[in-house]
């Protein structure tokens, strides 16, 4: 066995294939919370107050609990219950419910910046509620709450390092397996840093741009 | 024909229609004035069912507007409503915020409602704004816009909500000039309106609201030079 050697083109390919669980990870999550997010936020947004503060109240369990003792709680329960899920499923939903707390705040405010009369005049023309939700609700909502959403998919993107305590080897926990390796923390620490920054980069970018476009309209 | 029979309508404790009768033929223009929480306005709301009512009636070609039968979102495609603020979907070009309820709601083809539309625009004077976004026109030129994409539904009736109580004064008449073309083209109106010389002008009835009701209702040379209650006479004083 080799201890204490320089870092190798293996090893970066090692962290590479961390980085595409990390992006996985990060896909997935970001998909189911943002489709729970937008169910959860249209009901809060549109139903009676109990069971919009009902659903409120829930949701707040995820957004007060750190993210790490749902994993850890998720992934035991996981094996109590026999439910066998591999790892990565649990990562995947924990997250994916974590992130739908956020979401549907954010849905939700996003709706409420649609004016009500913007939404009435629709509705006077003779669209049914769900065509005025969909071309006239969403499209205003998505506009105003573009920054915040891709702010919580950035977000969740970090908060998937913490997936390495349930065993999964992501782009972090690759890091440090490679660390103790290779004995250059600073050196492994920084290219692992700059592997987030390039996957977030060009997300942020496209952000930006969606969001000029929109804002010549 | 337009017939309302003693609508009540409350907000909570907040009695804003005490019983108003009313009908309005086809072809009339009928003008709504009187101070504000007076109720006109609430008035055109229930009209096509935005609001809801708590007794009373009000048939639309004798259809029930707030029968659970009705298909309201049918109704509404005969009866236009143009709002005190402008209410133009941002999101959507000048040209697309006709077209959307002509191919959602009618079904139209893309070509068919561009063409119903651009003939609305080019109507009320903006046939060269079709490819901007709202947010680049004036507010009169917005309202105009709004005038169109309820008149591209070809409604047998249009409502018009204070039009023009949220516009700069300058560009007040460009909106008026559109209305009174619709007014002489035979269109059925009822419009709620501060704009006293339009109402009297372009009215064949006028309806005072007061306090929920309707208070004096007439031709629009007598409310205006003989109006019988001491009320209506102190209002179109007061203005």
């Amino acid at each position: 066995m080799y201890f204490g050697g320089s870092f190798t083109w293996g090893d970066f390919q090692f962290l590479l294939s961390g980085a595409v669980t990390t992006l996985s990870i990060t896909l997935v999550a970001v998909i189911i919370g943002t489709c729970l997010g937008v169910l959860f936020g249209l009901v809060r947004a549109s139903s009676p107050w109990w069971i919009s503060n009902t659903l409120g109240a829930v949701l707040d369990v995820f957004r007060s609990v750190p993210l790490l003792i749902q994993l850890v709680l998720f992934n035991s329960f996981n094996s109590m219950l026999k439910l066998n899920w591999p790892t990565f499923t649990v990562g995947c939903i924990c997250l994916g419910i974590y992130a739908s707390a956020f979401c549907t705040e954010i849905v939700r405010s996003g709706v409420g910046a649609v004016p009500q009369t913007t939404r009435r005049a629709a509705r006077s023309l003779g669209l049914s509620w769900l065509q005025e939700l969909t071309s006239i609700t969403l499209p205003i909502a998505t506009r105003v709450v573009f920054p915040s959403w891709l702010g919580l998919a950035l977000g969740v993107m970090k908060d998937t390092a913490l997936v390495l305590w349930i065993g999964i080897v992501e782009l972090l926990r690759s890091s440090q397996i490679v660390t103790a390796r290779v004995q250059e923390p600073l050196l492994i620490l920084g290219i692992t840093g700059l592997i987030y920054f390039v996957m977030s980069f060009p997300i942020a970018r496209l952000g930006n741009q969606l969001e000029k476009k929109w804002g010549t309209q | 024909m337009i017939a309302i029979e003693n609508v009540h309508k409350q907000f909570g404790p907040l009695h804003v229609l005490k019983g108003v009768d009313l009908t309005v033929q086809k072809g009339e223009v009928l003008s709504m004035i009187g101070g504000s929480g007076s109720g006109k306005s609430t008035m055109l709301m229930c009209i096509n069912g935005l609001e809801g009512i708590q007794q009373g009636r009000i048939t639309i070609d004798g259809l029930e507007v707030h029968s659970k039968a009705t298909d309201l979102n049918k109704l509404r495609r005969r009866i236009g409503i143009v709002f005190q603020q402008w209410n133009a979907f941002p999101h959507l070009t000048v040209l697309e915020n006709v077209t959307l309820a002509l191919r959602k709601v009618l079904g139209k083809s893309k070509d068919e409602a561009e063409m119903i539309a651009i003939e609305q625009l080019s109507h009320v004077g903006l046939k060269e704004k079709l490819a901007v976004f709202p947010s680049r026109l004036s507010g009169g030129q917005q309202q105009r816009m709004a005038i169109a994409r309820a008149l591209a539904m070809s409604p047998d009736y249009m409502l018009f909500d204070e039009v023009t109580s949220a516009l700069d004064p300058q560009l007040v008449g460009e909106v008026l000039d559109t209305m009174r073309m619709l007014s002489k083209e035979g269109m059925t109106m009822i419009v709620v309106t501060h704009e006293m010389r339009f109402a009297r002008e372009v009215s064949d009835r006028v309806a005072f609201f007061r306090e929920g009701r309707i208070h004096e209702i007439g031709s629009s040379e007598q409310i205006f030079d003989n109006p019988e209650k001491p009320e209506t006479a102190a209002f179109l004083k007061s203005i």
